[in-house]
């Protein structure tokens, strides 16, 4: 478990986290440069790119027109001949417009050009159900990302691990895929005050615990602590809470180290349940860890559903704090 | 024009003669079985990457596309780091790992083939973009083609390029086919060049089986870009030989088009320029050699190994 110890960091929202990883790297390596619909002058809609502008000028922080498959594609280009572009996607749900560019260009670049070149690009973008933005602007679509090779998929679910994450993740020279949840944003918690890089596919126990593993990653974290501490409180299980911070890499090795610990494991995901990562983690754990099993794999996920509009639909379809006490003490109990 | 530079003359005949062969060779090596998949030759559009190719320095980037073969040989490429590439060995331009539609060399600036159709302009814009950044002098070409000019990442690219004052010089080959689709029957306005002018960029026609006429305006088009004055498009109409893929029959392309446009040939028109048949057959007897050597090349180079392969890229 990473602890931040208080006396050394102070409190960020995610956002700000994200934005001093920003500044920090494009002030370290000038082949860093932002780009995207409204971050310059705007700052971005979240303002995560707040200041760039000013701090940095508009040769490296660019707005574009609203265009994304060629804002990829031309962060793509721009990647293979020495930059090290971060490109801004407003809504994951846009990203879809740009799977051209993300998964024909930059996934298979560098097997393409018999790893002369690699795509050093960071892909941000944010996803996720918020508060009634409906079926176009909600999704979780981390799983089609996941699915292809040559991409790596980093969820960070707290302003530490988003600040450290995203630094790890402009300087690594393969593409990036970096899925930020639009309801972490203004989340508080404790950053060190030091540069801090925390490297790609390195899980972290966000609570440790003896009797159940639950598997989560993103927004589903506080909701998983959340279900924890009740557990705790009520039920007397003590939950370890595993969040692998990045899926591809996925680190398999902490994975299972914590199930055959637990012998129990819930895995929540916001997204759809079909053809998800949860799923995939569970066929990892049952090959890895079958004999240390004492239960079968819970998945808590997303219900096979575009989200809905009204308030009551929309909550219905995503994991809630309930749904996922109720799975650790089924695989608890069973 | 720059008719009268025998030494010019002689380099455009060569590359234009070099890529001829190494098509006619290819197709012959793929009816052999040596080559698989998808091959797309670039037979009687040899005029558009070597005129432009020409007029470019080494620092200069090219995107090129699934048609591409034409554009690396112009661009600098080996025939035998090619024919090994297109026939799957080690020793080839992506290490047999990209093939015909693949084939990329960023080492001669060649960020290379694509094959998606109209992906490649907004890739070179980026490079183009990233060398303004950098504060660089060079360019940025990007071959594209009729069927790409109705394409989304056209008009979007080409906009972003012009917005930005980008040195990029986007090259619509016009062959007047989309696959099999008649130019008349995918575009109201059969001229594209056209389309440029919408986006407030500075465009052109060239005949594009002239390779000088290429060449000239590629020469000029360079200067402009790196004078600062913003991207161009130009249009080089021209006609494929035979159909989109070398198993494509074109059956539907006019007997009397085609026919029309033979009579145009690049490597014809090519040799009226130098008006010296003697040294054309020289550089013909070269060139032969050259692909002869290369043929046995890619024989002779190993495969890549299978495991080392997985180790790289099973992650």
């Amino acid at each position: 478990m990473t602890d931040a110890n208080e006396s050394e960091s102070r409190t960020l929202l995610f956002r700000d986290g994200l934005n001093e990883a920003l500044r920090q790297e494009m002030a370290r390596d000038e082949s860093v440069f932002c780009i995207g619909v409204g971050i310059a002058e705007r700052g971005g809609s979240y303002k995560v790119t707040d200041g760039l502008l000013a701090e940095f000028g508009p040769k490296r922080c660019i707005d574009t027109p609203i265009a994304e498959p060629s804002i990829v594609g031309a962060a793509v280009g721009a990647a293979i001949t020495g930059m090290r572009p971060v490109v801004e996607i407003l809504f994951v749900d846009f990203t879809l417009l740009t799977m051209d560019q993300i998964v024909n260009q930059a996934a298979k670049y560098r097997l393409m050009s018999g790893g002369a070149r690699s795509v050093p690009m960071v892909l941000r973008t944010q996803g996720g159900v918020g508060d009634g933005v409906a079926a176009q602007h909600s999704q979780s679509l981390e799983g089609l990302f996941y699915h292809i090779p040559g991409l790596k998929l980093v969820m960070p679910s707290t302003p530490r691990d988003a600040r450290a994450l995203l630094v790890s993740a402009i300087r690594d020279d393969e593409p990036v895929v970096f899925l930020e949840h639009k309801l972490l944003y203004m989340t508080e918690g404790l950053v060190p005050k030091e540069e801090e890089v925390i490297p790609l596919g390195v899980a972290d126990i966000k609570r440790a615990g003896r009797d159940c593993t639950l598997i989560a990653w993103s927004n589903m974290i506080p909701r998983s602590l959340a279900a924890a501490a009740e557990l705790a409180a009520t039920h007397g299980i003590d939950v370890e809470v595993l969040d692998p911070r990045t899926l591809v890499p996925l680190d398999r090795q902490a994975i299972v180290e914590s199930v055959c610990r637990t012998e129990h494991v819930v895995i929540v995901q916001e997204a759809v349940r079909r053809g998800g990562v949860a799923a995939d983690i569970a066929s990892i754990i049952q090959a890895d860890a079958f004999d240390y099993l004492d239960a079968p794999v819970e998945i808590v996920a997303g219900r096979n559903t575009p989200i809905p509009y009204n308030r009551a639909l929309e909550q219905a379809c995503i994991p809630q704090t309930d749904d996922i006490i109720a799975a650790v003490r089924r695989a608890v109990y069973s | 024009m720059s008719t009268s530079d025998p030494e010019l003359l002689a380099r455009l005949y060569r590359t234009l003669y070099g890529i001829r062969r190494f098509e006619e060779t290819c197709i012959q090596l793929y009816r052999q079985g040596h080559i698989r998949g998808y091959l797309h030759p670039y037979l009687g559009e040899e005029a558009i990457a070597t005129g432009v190719c020409a007029a470019l320095g080494t620092e200069d980037y090219i995107v090129s596309t699934h048609r591409g073969h034409g554009h690396c040989l112009a661009r600098g490429g080996r025939f035998d780091r090619m024919l090994a590439e297109i026939t799957g060995k080690a020793t080839g331009y992506c290490g047999g790992l990209g093939g015909s539609m693949h084939i990329a060399d960023p080492d001669t600036g060649n960020l290379g083939a694509n094959g998606i159709v109209g992906a490649g302009i907004p890739i070179g814009v980026g490079a183009a973009l990233g060398a303004t950044i950098r504060g660089e002098d060079r360019v940025c070409i990007v071959f594209s083609s009729d069927g790409a000019a109705n394409h989304g990442t056209f008009g979007e690219a080409l906009n972003l390029a012009a917005i930005w004052n980008l040195p990029l010089l986007l090259v619509v080959e016009n062959n007047q086919f989309a696959v099999s689709t008649p130019i008349d029957k995918s575009s109201r306005v059969v001229d594209l060049f056209h389309r440029g002018e919408g986006y407030g960029v500075d465009s052109l026609a060239v005949d594009g089986n002239d390779v000088l006429a290429v060449y000239d305006c590629a020469t000029d088009a360079r200067r402009r870009l790196l004078a600062g004055e913003g991207p161009i498009l130009i249009e080089a109409k021209t006609y494929r030989h035979a159909g989109h893929h070398v198993n494509d029959p074109g059956t539907y392309m006019p007997q009397d088009q085609v026919e029309l446009y033979k009579g145009r040939d690049p490597l014809t028109l090519c040799r009226r320029h130098m008006a010296d048949d003697r040294r054309a057959d020289l550089i013909q007897n070269e060139v032969d050699a050259d692909i002869e050597a290369a043929i046995d090349f890619a024989h002779d180079s190993p495969e890549p190994d299978v495991d080392a392969f997985l180790q790289e890229y099973d992650r």
